[in-house]
């Protein structure tokens, strides 16, 4: 295999959304020689479409603490989320909101000044008692104001990008330890080898498995992808966020921020039917439980529209100025993709894949954590993941609003924090490459190039996305998973001999997409197999066959790895830091 | 629907061309963008930039019809047939409607877009008025797409001088910004022939913008600031 250029750094960061910028930003203040790489621009990456806000228990309106932020989180997850970890986030969380305040970031503002929050689904004061306000946002544009106001710090600590060029495989010597990552750059498609002491993965999540998905079109779990073909396992990746309101039709993205204002859902009679499904926080109960109830709404006829395909958020009620004033962008989105102006009518909306709760395990430090030859559970040399491609697990079963955001903070930092800590500690030089490092990727990329012809990326990419629709979403069966299961294995044969007609060097968009198909499918397949195997229904993933939480046989992650689609098991760390843990209970709202 | 698309690769084409494509639609397709993604699985060589769909990423910013705007956010009904599709005009083209966004960007940096406060910050977080706040409303929104930039003529002719609209609006953002102590700094970065007063107020920035900003206006501000630092 010919040799492919290389480039030395002391730390990769693969990904330039939230996670990616907060720990370059960390790693750039070190003075570190650091390469962040990223498929776009940085600031088109898909932190840019939150909305609603980030959470931190400042309690600028009204009292709150990190203990009730814990206790909902840890609620919120159906108590898979590992309750070190989640103290963890909701202590830091007043510190790193605080910090992206003094960066720049332009958060509305109450009348002493502080920074502005609003109610959120899940959060509560007092352990579930009501809604509290503490969701901290920049109008409807929170996840834009941050990752631009992130960019821009990243400007000022003279952060090195690489922007437009996509990574493609994860290198790892015969000890396991990773050394960095091959990359394409897209604008003339040349390979090289970005070697570093430390990689960070910060490429987001795949939302674009489903059919119908708020997420870009660039959320195709490049990371996963690249995680899972150098042997990481990846966790927990059954359980994906059905969002309760994405515009039907159009998938976009209706802010939970709606109802935290004041609005609610109403079904085809006029009935504001979230009162009988959660008593107490009604429409502002766990995204899980709202789109669940939405769909059954739905299945069983209640639903709006000429067939009675969607379900009604209704704003009007709000007034034109709190509307224009905190939910300006969602006026926009209401008129340009559902055709309602929200001050006059409600918009049509159905729950709509929204987030990956699971990815590639790690530690608080973002430490990458996978399995050693005897199968104990070892921190991967070299490997760091933070954001939405990382599973560390706070969100476990069912993620709350807003605490994506936060993850992105909290876990940005730290990971970036971790890594310059061992590159402090490594004095040794780059540890040499195998001399067959490449030859994989190289492979891979030489099929796409000469193949004469194949299946259709689009083609494999809308069976796969259909599959997972379909036997994989809101509701799932057992004889829809075994077929899921089957569907996907096919999908997983034909994704082998995908064909493009695109041969150019220069931008080939064609290619990425191929590229990107490879990382999906490895992301469905996980999803799928997980999902079959978990016989019980917890936050997002239900099962007709299993209707409930089984805390008995199911209190622990599910690891998946590539080699022949194996599952493993790892207990649900329920012991938090400092406090006592909460312990399972029924889930009410 | 009938398109006329600009296609250029330098690997294999010697100089751009205008292709033809006709498209069939499904009553689903609503915004351009649509359109453009069912193109592209006719045809996998044509190129563009894409990503969130619902206009906040800025990559999709092409010219439709003669004017600058986000193909996720045009609705194929209002556009009159043949769509003719070109990239962004005055930036060098890498390949079909993919430009070199390095001097669009590199103007953005050289405003020093960032929150410049070196005194001590407080615990908590740094005070600011509802009403400071909005002060920044209309000019924090901007998601650097570049349409307003590449529409404006004074850019067209000095790319590397003048530093444009979307820059302009975005230093203007930091002017205006309570907690933002570097006002100064930021004039006399500005005070110069061509990097602010380049702009005749010719407004095809606030024609084109798809958040609906006004760089015009916050460009007029400036100037008065510079105006009243003088006297």
């Amino acid at each position: 295999m010919m040799g492919i250029a290389k480039r030395q750094f002391d730390a990769v960061v693969v990904g330039a959304g939230g996670s990616g910028l907060r720990a370059a930003l960390q790693l750039s203040e070190a003075n570190l020689k650091v390469a962040v790489l990223s498929k776009v621009f940085p600031t088109r990456s898909h932190t840019v479409a939150a909305q609603g806000g980030v959470s931190a228990s400042l309690g600028n309106e009204e009292p709150d603490n990190w203990h009730w932020h814990m206790y909902d989180t840890v609620k919120g997850s159906d108590y898979l989320g590992d309750q070190d970890a989640i103290e963890y986030m909701c202590r830091k969380a007043p510190e790193v909101v605080v910090e992206l305040e003094h960066y720049g970031m332009p958060f509305d503002r109450l009348d002493n000044g502080k920074i502005y929050q609003r109610p959120f689904g899940g959060h509560t004061s007092n352990y579930g008692e009501r809604a509290v306000k503490r969701a901290c946002a920049a109008a409807d544009r929170t996840g834009h104001a941050m990752l631009h106001t992130l960019y821009q710090r990243n400007v000022r600590a003279h952060t090195q990008f690489f922007v437009e060029w996509m990574a493609l495989d994860l290198i790892r010597n015969s000890q396991g330890d990773v050394l960095g990552v091959i990359a394409l750059e897209m604008e003339t498609g040349e390979v090289m080898m970005f070697q570093a002491k430390s990689t960070l993965l910060a490429t987001g999540g795949a939302g674009r498995i489903y059919s119908a998905s708020t997420n870009a079109f660039i959320n195709t779990g490049d990371g996963l992808g690249m995680a899972a073909r150098a042997g990481i396992p990846l966790e927990d990746m059954e359980f994906w966020q059905f969002h309760p309101t994405g515009v039907a039709g159009a998938g976009v993205l209706i802010t939970e921020g709606v109802r935290g204002e004041g609005g609610f859902l109403l079904n085809k009679n006029g009935e504001r039917f979230m009162e009988r499904y959660a008593p107490t926080v009604k429409d502002l109960a766990s995204r899980d439980v709202v789109s669940r109830a939405m769909a059954t709404e739905i299945k069983e006829g209640r639903g709006a529209g000429k067939d009675g395909e969607f379900i009604l958020l209704k704003l009007d009620h709000l007034g034109a100025d709190v509307i224009d004033k905190r939910l300006p962008g969602i006026r926009e989105i209401a008129k340009k993709f559902a055709n309602v102006d929200p001050v006059k009518d409600p918009i049509p909306v159905v729950p709509t894949c929204h987030y990956q709760m699971g990815g590639i395990p790690t530690n608080v430090q973002g430490q990458v954590l996978a399995a050693n030859a005897l199968g104990k559970e070892v921190i991967v040399k070299g490997l760091y993941a933070a954001g939405e491609c990382a599973c560390v697990s706070v969100h476990g079963a069912n993620r709350l609003g807003t605490n994506s955001l936060l993850d992105l903070l909290v876990f940005g930092k730290s990971a970036g924090e971790q890594v310059v800590k061992d590159i402090a500690a490594d004095v040794a030089s780059l540890p040499d490459l195998p001399s067959d490092y490449a030859d994989k990727t190289m492979a891979r990329l030489a099929r796409l190039d000469s193949s004469k012809d194949g299946e259709s990326v689009n083609e494999v990419g809308s069976e796969m996305r259909r599959t997972m629709q379909l036997h994989c979403g809101v509701f799932r069966f057992p004889d829809g998973l075994a077929d899921g299961v089957e569907k996907m294995l096919k999908v997983g044969e034909r994704v082998k001999s995908t064909f493009i007609k695109d041969k150019s060097k220069v931008f080939n968009t064609a290619r990425i997409e191929a590229i990107e198909l490879d990382n999906l499918v490895e992301v469905a397949m996980a999803t799928m197999i997980s999902a079959h195997a978990r016989t019980e229904s917890r936050g997002a993933h239900d099962r007709s066959d299993h209707p409930d939480r089984d805390d008995v046989n199911w209190m622990k992650h599910t690891l998946w790895f590539k080699e022949n689609n194996r599952l493993e098991y790892k207990p649900v760390q329920l012991k938090p830091m400092t406090v006592e843990s909460f312990e399972p209970k029924a889930r009410v709202y | 629907m009938r398109f006329e698309i600009y296609r250029f690769n330098p690997d294999v084409d010697s100089k751009p061309r205008m292709q033809s494509y006709d498209v069939e639609m499904e009553p689903t397709d609503r915004m351009l963008l649509d359109g453009l993604m069912r193109l592209k699985v006719q045809d996998d060589t044509f190129s563009f930039r894409r990503s969130c769909r619902e206009g906040v990423c800025g990559s999709d910013a092409m010219n439709i019809n003669g004017k600058n705007g986000l193909a996720c956010i045009t609705k194929l009904a209002d556009l009159k047939e043949p769509v003719v599709i070109r990239p962004l005009p005055g930036l060098p083209v890498i390949r079909d409607l993919i430009v070199d966004m390095s001097q669009f960007f590199k103007q953005y940096h050289s405003i020093k877009p960032y929150v410049t406060n070196d005194t001590p910050a407080p615990e908590m977080e740094r005070l600011q008025s509802p009403e400071d706040r909005e002060e920044l409303n209309g000019l924090y929104e901007c998601i650097l797409c570049a349409c307003c930039t590449t529409s404006c003529p004074s850019f067209w002719w000095n790319p590397d001088k003048f530093v444009g609209p979307a820059g302009l609006l975005q230093a203007y953002r930091f002017i205006a910004d309570t907690r933002d102590l570097a006002t100064n700094e930021r004039l006399d970065n500005l005070e110069d022939p061509y990097r602010l007063f380049r702009c005749h107020s010719i407004m095809n920035c606030v024609d084109v913008c798809p958040k609906n900003l006004n760089p015009t206006k916050a460009i007029g501000k400036i100037k008065d600031l510079l105006v009243k630092r003088a006297v």
